[in-house]
């Protein structure tokens, strides 16, 4: 997973979405745009915000490349290193703690053999945790890209790991599309 | 039953949908405010309603609409704040999921009684499935002439977007959410200039939450007598509850504020009761930044009152004794729970949610989540104990935000109302749980 030297460049249909954000901000105010277009960026990158995607970024909003760097570390989802093809994300805070969340990334843990913030050998998950994701009725509760699974038992998450395996999960992708 | 406002037609199957929303009486409010209302007639009905600010704060919306700066030359913003992040808090992600028609409508019509051009919905950015819903909703409602150019040929236009975040909390505090919207880092603002004069780009703009918009056709249509009917004292129509913890029926509930606390907890319409029929312990009544209260505390006054969900009862007693009605985000602990562990996650918590711009926010949630990892690791010494007291006493109110008190509150509270069990984890040294 090494950062691609190459300078990126989204296809016609992204730049066209892109364009379609900016619209939405008034003249001159294009960097607003910026939260959204990382969002697309992070999924056009395998997950993660390379230096130099965000140089990219920069240059599509027509903003200075510090710019978007303070901001891609400011914000939780974004990556700024990278990660692996299903990124499993646990939350930890009280409600979901009430309900029993620690055995839900005990047994995470235990089934990828990595601890949270790590990623497996074989670059196919990577384990974090996070805080409320504000579905706490339903808690315990998983994220994995836009996806919620929520009320989970190790049961489910043995389930859910099964099928991720054999459908290779990738869960960065495009959230707009 | 209670009145449905907010929650009203939510289990009808395709509700997102315009059709079905339309057939159930939706947009008629916001056809009634074009025809029949003038913006200055209809923040007048805003006002008389008495509908408070649900994002937390409880203030009144007509008040807050009141000093938006009509002598400015610039345009004006209505803002929603769909960040929802305040841990136990749940509620506006079930409106904008199911009823997503209701969030526009309500702000349109917002729109419409300030003047606004350009609104936005600003949604966490976790919650981009909801915003996928609200930018198709928001779609149906141009192609049915709601949204855009001259809406029903009334002469008033307006467009509607919705914007992810990505992940901060502090992006519900308002000045930090429209730091966020202009594609910064989510800093608060010093206040004032409060965003009415100074908000979105520089221009008078009002916040407000999900669930505070969401209340306004339901006003428009029925008028604000009927909403200031229901309720007690100034705590005035319904308030959604996520309630959450161990209880039988954790959910989404619609109450009329003024329900007793216990009734809530214990009937089998709202909570239905402790799981387990374990025994009850304590409450955060309002997400996880409100005082925690024990049992007695939070089913009676110090007086011996039966305990109301309002914004007055449950404040009852100050600091000392009682909470705040908050976000509504209602967690409920058995006795099997810890209260030293329940608080440490929410210590962890605003530690990596403080935006680092004050020392006393930066440095005392770094300090107070590494002393209670101390003590419930059973390395804490007493003096542990007087110490987080000391550091939770100067963060609150030395602070840019209020997410410095949000942070102090917690732990000030869990203190005052359960030192025995901090203590037995120092002299056990371990979790007695
Ligand atoms: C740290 C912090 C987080 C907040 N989070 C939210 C939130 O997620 N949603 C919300 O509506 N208000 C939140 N607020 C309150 C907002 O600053 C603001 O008062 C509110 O959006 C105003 O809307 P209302 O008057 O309709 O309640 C938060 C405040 C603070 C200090
Ligand atoms: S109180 Fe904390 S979150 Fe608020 S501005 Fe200061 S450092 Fe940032
Ligand atoms: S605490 Fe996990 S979703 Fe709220």
């Amino acid at each position: 997973m090494q950062e691609n030297s190459k300078v990126p460049e989204f296809n016609s249909e992204t730049l066209d979405l892109i364009a379609q954000i900016i619209k939405r901000y008034p003249e001159g105010r294009q960097k607003s745009a910026l939260l959204p277009v990382l969002h697309i960026a992070q999924a056009e990158n395998q997950g993660w915000l390379s230096p130099g995607m965000m140089d990219y970024v920069a240059s599509l909003l027509q903003i200075e490349p510090i710019e978007v760097y303070e901001v891609a570390s400011f914000y939780s989802m974004y990556n700024l290193k990278p990660v692996g093809k299903c990124v499993i994300e646990v939350c930890q805070t009280g409600p979901c703690w009430l309900k029993g969340a620690e055995n839900i990334v005990a047994h995470f843990e235990s089934r990828l053999g990595i601890k949270p913030g790590e990623t497996t050998a074989d670059g196919k998950f990577t384990l974090k945790t996070v805080e409320c994701l504000a579905a706490c009725g339903t808690a315990p509760v998983i994220q994995v890209g836009t996806e919620y699974h929520e009320s989970l038992t190790t049961e489910k998450v043995d389930q859910l790991l099964d099928q991720w395996k054999a459908e290779n999960k990738i869960s960065h992708k495009n959230p707009y599309l | 039953m209670a009145t449905k406002i907010l929650l009203n037609n939510i289990e009808v199957p395709g509700l997102a949908n315009f059709q079905v929303y339309r057939e159930l009486g939706g947009y008629t409010a916001l056809e009634k405010a074009l025809k029949t209302l003038t913006p200055d007639e209809l923040t007048d009905e805003v006002k008389k309603s008495g509908v408070r600010g649900r994002g937390g704060a409880g203030f009144p919306t007509g008040m807050k609409w009141g000093f938006i700066d009509k002598q400015s030359e610039k345009p004006r913003y209505l803002v929603c704040n769909f960040d929802e992040s305040e841990p136990g808090t749940f509620k506006d992600h079930h409106l904008g999921e199911f009823n997503p028609h209701l969030l526009i409508e309500g702000m349109i019509l917002g729109s419409y009684a300030l003047g606004v051009k350009d609104a936005y919905i600003y949604i966490r950015g976790e919650l981009f499935y909801v915003m996928k819903i609200l930018d198709k909703a928001i779609q149906e409602a141009y192609a049915n002439g709601f949204l855009g150019d001259n809406i029903l040929g009334s002469g008033y236009s307006l467009n509607l977007y919705c914007h992810p975040g990505a992940g901060a909390y502090i992006c519900g505090e308002e000045t930090a959410l429209l730091e966020s919207l202009e594609g910064k880092r989510g800093n608060p603002r010093i206040k004032p200039p409060f965003p009415a004069i100074v908000g979105l780009y520089g221009c008078p703009t009002v916040v407000n939450n999900v669930e505070t918009i969401a209340a306004l056709p339901w006003i428009v249509n029925n008028g604000s007598e009927a909403y200031a009917a229901i309720g007690i004292g100034n705590s005035k129509g319904t308030k959604l509850i996520s309630a959450c913890g161990h209880i039988n029926k954790p959910g989404i509930y619609e109450i009329e504020l003024g329900l007793p606390v216990e009734e809530f907890i214990y009937s089998d319409e709202y909570c239905g009761g402790i799981i387990n029929g374990n025994k009850l312990k304590a409450v955060v009544a309002g997400g996880s930044s409100v005082p925690i209260l024990p049992a007695e505390l939070i089913l009676k006054t110090a007086a011996g009152e039966p305990r109301l969900m309002s914004y007055e009862s449950l404040a009852d007693g100050g600091f000392k004794t009682g909470t705040m009605l908050g976000s509504g985000g209602f967690i409920v602990m058995d006795h099997t729970t810890c209260i030293v562990k329940n608080l440490l996650t929410f210590a962890r918590f605003y530690r990596h949610e403080s935006c680092g711009q004050c020392s006393p926010c930066r440095e005392g949630t770094s300090w107070m989540e590494k002393i209670l990892m101390r003590i419930e690791g059973g390395q804490g010494t007493m003096k542990d104990i007087d110490l987080l007291v000391n550091i939770a006493k100067h963060v609150e109110g030395n602070t840019i935000c209020p997410l410095g008190d949000a942070a102090a509150w917690p732990v000030a509270s869990a203190i005052l109302h359960f030192r025995e069990e901090f203590e037995e984890h120092v002299k056990l040294q371990k979790c007695p749980f």
